[in-house]
């Protein structure tokens, strides 16, 4: 092969790859990123049942009710317009409490929102705006350290 | 005093930075030949006075300044108030700074090899590069800002970040973004002066290496710090925060193995030249990223425009004027030898197709979900469920490609190749049907993972065999160190996503848990306090047979500012490790969260090997080029 045509053919190979890569993540994004949801979009059917999304809102004040194994919480999601039950079970966040801002990680089963993963804890930068963005700065030395 | 002279000397270094562009656009030829090396020092000096006047800021607490009021305080540890100077936005983009021009000073110092005029084009590039990042500091990130009058007492310092992991993370991961910068200007200053050869890769080649084995220690120590400070067991979240230093990792990686085909052949030059500018751009994308705000929200960038929009013009004019250099140079660069597609050339081109459509598909599901909210308002996010299922595959085919690829010859391999690939592929194939057979339910990348990782450990010590030990090149042992290290690392992380167990009960003193071989008995829970902190400390005692071990998990709150951090207890053992995290009181006992990880720290050991590798390498050339520099002499 000459220089000339192994050049072209590494210009091909090249864009070829950046193709790939551009396909490649569009398929994988189709299905596979979480939607960030609000309880009042969820209230009005917006969230397919058993897909992967997120649900952000403050934890209503006297929801939180323990189930009897001690590790599994209940409790309700709102925005002020609608509540969403969750269901989640493992050691809260820190900053878990009632109240205050909450992100969960799930998927909804019937009515309930079950939980995976309960993001508080200085996770501040999953909020919703309108649910104040009071931490931006703490984000900003959180990601730093990571 | 302290804080004016640390601004000054900022100045003063930005004048420099100046000159030093202005020297190298061809105002004053003659002099700029000879006053481009100088210069450079003098600004690495400058930017090293302003940090280091930054330090003794925050050790001794000086309440006036603005920024150490913000995120220090009086009774922190001094350890905590040293490293605090850059646990901050102001103080770690200064650091950023500080480290490019002490980059480019030691490339004025030592660099030989390149002519005159390139070095001073590539000074220029350098100190354009500079000139941006000082005006950001300067004007929209000033770290020694006055406050008048000052506060009695700081805020503070973010609890998570009181731990000796962050003394030395960010300055890691730092030296090895901007080191990257060197391959940057070394490519403008080669493109701009038509110099791309070989005598350019061997003079960018330690830069990369040394960038890269920063960036390798720094990604393997945060992934550490990640799993035991934050409590929840993982060691990879594909959070932005990591992919901004996956990122320049993966450019890096690639940049690493062309370079050499341009050392060695005079082959892939514009490949390289491009993976050159991709690699600090990429750098440059992560800091934006990290430190823009916009990894908040969108709406989190509006509160701060300022820094946000200054990091993404300064990038966007750099990258485009790097990638407007490389269009209009790309023709005039003339390609060295051609090479077969079974050759060392083929496989390090097929090596740096992989890692470029894993860099792609990782910067598309970074930056998409801040594309997408910007677009539609749309807010969503994109986690592990993606980047494992498109990055996964590749990586593996990667690591299958270092069965064959380091044995190859260059130019052209005619040899039967069975025989150094039949071994490891048979091992790889014996693992994998034992897990077939004996492990039903594991994931198919998981399968795959320990049987490559596995197969790994005799394939990346073949290009050993049939040379004299003695007299094989350091750069050869590094890289037979670094590929093994891959082989660790996938069979840790492999065992650590298949085998692992997890257990999570409320307990009372007394009670016994199973969770995979251990028996843990929770014998007491006490509360416990620090210099700054008070905390419940569970007491466990975990055996497995025989003998017992104590592992002491805390759950602390911190006073200044409030925070409550669990600190995990680790258990280490040869086979894996044991992790507890304390949770919260309930009616009948204490939260506790269990997991066994077998296997768990070959992850991290792994990453070791891989930048000892790398290291080996660094030495290995340095070593060698200054034998040949005395022999030329």
């Amino acid at each position: 092969m000459k220089p000339k045509h192994q050049r072209l053919l590494l210009a091909g190979l090249a864009i070829a790859a950046v193709l790939a890569a551009v396909l490649l993540a569009m398929w994988g994004l189709r299905d596979r990123a979480a939607y960030f949801f609000t309880p009042v979009e969820i209230a009005i059917g917006k969230a397919e049942q058993g897909r992967a999304i997120r649900v952000g809102g403050m934890v209503e004040k006297g929801s939180i009710r323990q189930e009897s194994d001690g590790v599994t919480i209940r409790f309700l999601v709102t925005d002020g317009e609608a509540r969403i039950p969750v269901r989640y079970t493992g050691i809260t966040p820190d900053l878990f409490r009632e109240g205050s801002g909450v992100v969960a990680e799930g998927r909804m089963q019937g009515d309930t929102f079950v939980a995976d993963e309960i993001l508080a804890k200085h996770d501040e930068r999953y909020m919703p705006p309108q649910l104040g963005n009071q931490a931006a700065e703490h984000a900003v030395e959180k990601t730093l350290a990571k | 005093m302290i804080a004016e002279l640390g601004l000054a000397a900022l100045w003063l270094a930005a004048a420099l930075a100046l000159l030093q562009l202005l020297l190298a656009l061809g105002i004053g030829k003659e002099a700029g030949l000879k006053a481009a090396r100088p210069i450079a020092v003098a600004q690495g000096a400058l930017t090293l006075v302003a940090f280091i006047a930054l330090i003794i800021l925050f050790l001794r607490t000086d309440l006036s300044v603005e920024l150490v009021a913000a995120n220090s305080h009086s009774a922190k540890p001094w350890l905590y108030k040293f490293a605090g100077a850059w646990g901050n936005h102001e103080g770690s983009m200064l650091l950023w700074v500080a480290v490019l021009s002490l980059a480019g000073a030691a490339l004025a110092l030592l660099e030989r090899r390149v002519g005159e005029k390139m070095l001073v084009a590539t000074l220029g590039a350098q100190a354009a590069l500079g000139l941006g990042f000082y005006a950001f500091l300067l004007f929209a990130s000033n770290p020694f800002s006055r406050l008048d009058p000052a506060p009695a007492e700081g805020r503070g310092l973010n609890p998570l970040l009181q731990d000796p992991g962050l003394a030395f993370h960010p300055p890691t991961l730092y030296v090895g973004y901007v080191g990257l910068s060197v391959a940057f200007s070394l490519a403008v200053g080669a493109m701009l002066t038509r110099n791309v050869d070989a005598a350019l890769a061997r003079a960018m080649r330690p830069w990369v290496l040394a960038s890269w084995v920063f960036l390798t220690l720094g990604i393997t120590a945060g992934s550490y710090w990640a799993y035991y400070e934050l409590g929840w067991g993982g060691w990879w979240f594909w959070d932005p925060v990591e992919n901004a230093s996956l990122m320049p990792w993966l450019a890096a990686t690639a940049l690493l193995h062309s370079v050499n085909v341009l050392a060695a052949r005079g082959g892939l030059k514009s490949w390289t030249m491009m993976l050159a500018v991709v690699a600090f751009s990429m750098s440059m994308v992560g800091t934006f990223l990290v430190r823009s705000g916009i990894l908040t929200s969108v709406h989190a960038f509006a509160v701060d425009p300022q820094r946000g929009t200054f990091i993404l013009v300064l990038l966007a004019i750099y990258v485009g004027a790097a990638l407007a250099l490389f269009a209009a140079r790309a023709a005039t660069i003339r390609e060295g030898a051609p090479f077969d597609p079974v050759s060392r050339e083929g496989a390090l081109v097929v090596n740096n197709l992989l890692f470029s459509v894993i860099l792609g598909v990782v910067f598309v599901g970074t930056l998409y979900p801040i594309i997408a909210e910007a677009l539609s308002g749309e807010k969503l996010s994109v986690g592990p469920p993606y980047f494992n299922a498109v990055a996964g595959p590749l990586a593996l085919l990667l690591a299958a490609l270092l069965f064959i690829g380091p044995v190859l010859r260059w130019r052209r391999d005619k040899r039967p190749l069975a025989k150094w690939v039949l071994p490891s592929a048979l091992t790889a194939a014996a693992v994998l049907a034992v897990t077939f057979a004996f492990v039903p339910g594991m994931s198919i990348l998981a399968r795959l993972g320990l049987a490559l990782g596995i197969a790994l450990l005799p394939a990346s010590i073949m290009p050993l065999f049939g040379r004299s030990l003695n007299r094989t090149p350091l750069a050869v042992w590094g890289m037979v160190v670094a590929h093994l290290g891959v082989g660790v690392a996938l069979i840790g992380m492999a065992s650590e996503s298949a085998f692992t167990r997890e257990k999570l009960a409320v307990a009372s003193p007394g009670d016994k848990l199973h969770v995979g071989p251990w028996l843990v008995e929770l014998a007491g829970v006490a509360p416990v306090a620090g210099p700054n902190w008070t905390a419940i400390e569970g007491h466990l005692r975990a055996s497995r047979g025989s003998g017992a071990e104590t592992l002491r998990p805390q759950a602390r709150v911190f006073t200044s500012p409030y925070t409550e951090t669990s600190e995990a207890a680790i258990l280490t053992n040869w086979n894996g490790q044991l992790y507890a995290v304390i949770g919260k009181q309930r009616a009948d006992g204490w939260q506790l969260r269990l997991w066994w990880k077998p296997f768990v720290t070959l992850i991290w050991l792994g990453g070791g090997l891989i930048g000892l590798g790398g290291l080996i390498a660094l030495v290995g050339r340095l070593w060698r080029e200054r034998r040949w520099g005395r022999e030329a002499l």
